[in-house]
């Protein structure tokens, strides 16, 4: 029996190498096989060489587009810009570039403004979170290993209802005659409603509430792999609890810190559903400046500026990101 | 080695008048039904360096570390130099460890390690600086005070990690299979090191080992351990020549165990009949056990004489066997020889003369093993 089952087990193997052996035996294979390789295509770049393609196709090419809308000059009609390039007759080509809707930007105290509140609300934010999940992740990580993975699904479970749903939800929640305000007012705690949306406290809430998780689990990766025996030898040396943890905890889930910040900081920075759902009129963010200039005012010029700008003010904390990580996997090798 | 580094030491521990420096008082320590350490009654003097010795899970490891404060005893108490420690957090005892895995903080350097301890303290800067480097030039490492951790081999980082322990003068240093991570070679020489340095510094050391050479090497007194109890204290020279049950004389070097029975008891001599050996024990020391008692008798390889011919006379202490496997090992040959009744005897001896060819014992050869009176020891449990 079992060496019944071992010869079908040999075989299948076996007339797959056969086959493949045939495969590279014919000529066009060897042919197709040579040039590639000659050209330095071997399987390895092959493979790697499907993520590049789709990145540049999908983010390059898109970008190099809005990149172009956002130098080009306003226009009625469709598409609402002019073109880039124009012939002017058969041999001369122009090329019109408008860095005016960049002055522009600088220029309107209502983008400067909302620049900066985007990245004050994100900052806010990211530092609650890293304030709420820094606990969370240190609770999850020390817990029984038995409970760990229970306690991740958890962080992870508000993934499986659309996110759009989760913020309209807060709606019900937040709004003048919602549920917590009606809870309060029949309990005889207050008269009237609290105002609570459309106000940044709905933005950060809603913000933090969002964002958690992507707080949580890299703290809890970096956490999890620290050596408990480091903080046994700090007690040992005189090193009271709290202070060790400034001074080893601290420094040694550093990585975790830094990702989990900027996996908050960087998507909460453009954040367009949570303010436009749950904040007010204060509550200026850029992605409902972007939103506003596109769709209300149909200014595809200054909406794609609006964005290349926003890019290269998130271009700096993604370098921090990008250092840090480097750095974590060189000290791990 | 360790004979000779104790004849110029004094032994507080007998004499009944000497005040014990750490005093370990009826600890038990219980992970729910699993009891760690088991009742455990122990006296350390100033100055040792006392081993506890022990197979994994026999309780050593955590009475060290309830020793360091990392684990409350369920139950007793333990004092250092005087003072009640039982129930001290591990930041406020006057103890340094030495940890298995070093524990070195990998974000700092060699140097900042070091300091680490001192930092707490809050001496001034100038003195930590003259301390850490006084105790990295005592551990050769000086050089390396601006390396990192990971940039450092195995026997380095061990270096650093005494350092680290011992820059706060601690009143006793507690090691964790301080030499475990190192190689044979490696090993050896950081054992006599580590016995230089606790001279030259005077400090009480704790070393946890599952090593009985290391043990042997380093310690003044040992204290073999089994199920979380102590089974025996001893020097070295005691614990080996003298082995109070069958599990120390076991688990210490190896040893020809032959089961039998009290057949004479005199004050300064007993006979034991033994099935096992096909012949009659005579041991010149005395033993308390019923007549007629079911004993153990202990008898170490390298104190066995292997001879072709048979003995002059009639006698104890001998007995006839086949040579049935030899194994040359260049310094000594280990024989093994298998007695009437099947029992195989392990009989260790000094290769003294080169031997080449002929005149050497070989395999199926007839031969007679004898022994002093004094070699073996009678255990009754």
């Amino acid at each position: 029996m079992s060496r019944n089952a071992r010869a079908v087990g040999d075989s299948s193997p076996f007339v797959l190498a056969e086959l493949m052996a045939w495969i590279k035996a014919l000529g066009p294979y060897r042919w197709a096989s040579n040039r590639l390789r000659s050209r330095g295509m071997t399987g390895r770049t092959a493979v790697i060489s499907v993520p590049y393609l789709w990145l540049s196709l999908f983010f390059l090419v898109p970008f190099l587009i809005v990149f172009k809308i956002s130098v080009s000059d306003i226009r009625l009609g469709m598409p609402p810009y002019d073109p880039l390039v124009t012939w002017a007759s058969a041999q001369v080509m122009e090329l019109k570039v408008n860095l005016g809707n960049y002055a522009f930007l600088w220029e309107d105290a209502l983008y400067r403004n909302a620049y900066a509140n985007s990245i004050l609300t994100a900052g806010i934010s990211t530092i609650l979170c890293l304030l709420i999940g820094y606990p969370m992740a240190y609770g999850i990580a020390r817990s029984k290993p038995s409970w760990r993975n229970l306690l991740l699904l958890l962080v992870m479970l508000p993934f499986w209802t659309s996110f759009l749903l989760r913020v309209y939800a807060w709606i019900g929640i937040l709004k003048n005659n919602g549920l917590i305000n009606n809870l309060l007012m029949s309990m005889g705690v207050i008269d009237e409603p609290i105002v609570m949306l459309q106000t940044n406290f709905a933005v950060y809430l809603g913000i933090v509430y969002s964002y958690l998780p992507f707080m949580v689990l890299p703290l809890y990766t970096a956490i999890e792999k620290l050596d408990l025996t480091l903080l046994e030898a700090a007690a040992d040396l005189g090193c009271r609890p709290v202070k060790a943890f400034f001074k080893i905890t601290a420094p040694l889930t550093k990585g975790g810190i830094v990702a989990g910040s900027m996996l908050v900081f960087i998507p909460a920075v453009g954040e367009f559903v949570i303010p436009a759902l749950l904040g007010g009129p204060g509550s200026l963010m850029i992605g409902r400046v972007l939103w506003e200039e596109f769709f209300n005012n149909r200014s595809w010029p200054i909406a794609s500026a609006v964005a290349i700008a926003m890019l290269v003010v998130l271009v700096f904390p993604i370098w921090i990101l990008q250092r840090v990580q480097g750095r974590e996997m060189g000290a791990h090798r | 080695m360790a004979n000779a580094r104790q004849d110029h030491r004094s032994e507080p521990w007998k004499d009944p008048g000497a005040t014990p420096y750490v005093r370990i008082d009826k600890i038990t320590k219980k992970f729910g039904d699993f009891v760690a350490v088991d009742d455990v009654t122990l006296n350390i003097y100033r100055g040792e360096i006392f081993c506890l010795l022990g197979g994994s899970g026999c309780g050593k490891t955590t009475l060290l570390r309830m020793m360091a404060g990392f684990e409350a005893p369920t139950s007793g108490s333990i004092s250092l130099d005087g003072v009640d420690v039982t129930a001290m957090p591990p930041y406020e005892q006057p103890v340094n460890m030495m940890f298995q895995s070093y524990a070195l903080f990998p974000h700092m350097t060699v140097q900042k390690n070091v300091a680490f301890g001192l930092h707490q303290d809050k001496l001034p800067k100038s003195e930590i600086d003259a301390r850490v480097a006084e105790m990295l030039k005592l551990v050769r490492m000086e050089q390396f005070a601006s390396r990192a951790p990971h940039q450092l081999s195995g026997g380095q980082r061990q270096r650093v990690a005494l350092a680290r322990s011992l820059v706060k003068r601690p009143k006793l240093l507690l090691l964790d299979e301080p030499l475990a991570a190192l190689d044979k070679k490696l090993r050896e020489h950081t054992q006599f090191e580590l016995i230089n340095i606790q001279e030259t510094l005077g400090v009480t050391f704790v070393v946890v080992t599952h090593d009985q050479e290391e043990a042997m090497t380093l310690a003044s007194r040992i204290g073999v351990m089994n199920h979380g109890e102590i089974v025996q204290v001893g020097t070295p020279t005691d614990i080996y020549e003298y082995p109070g049950s069958r599990f120390v004389a076991d688990f210490i070097g190896s040893v020809n165990m032959f089961e039998g029975h009290l057949i004479e008891d005199e004050p300064d001599y007993v006979r034991v009949d033994s099935e096992d050996l096909g012949g009659v024990f005579h041991v010149g020391h005395g033993v308390s056990a019923a007549p007629n008692a079911t004993v153990w008798v202990a008898l170490r390889p390298e104190k066995i004489h292997i001879l072709r011919d048979r003995p002059e006379g009639e006698g104890d202490n001998r007995v006839a066997g086949v040579v049935s496997e030899i194994a040359y090992l260049g310094d000594q040959s280990i024989y093994l020889v298998r007695l009437a009744g099947g029992r195989q005897v392990r009989v260790t001896q000094p290769n003294i003369l080169r031997q080449s060819g002929g005149g050497r014992i070989s395999w199926d050869e007839q031969v007679w093993l004898t022994w002093d009176s004094s070699s073996p020891v009678v255990v009754t449990q």
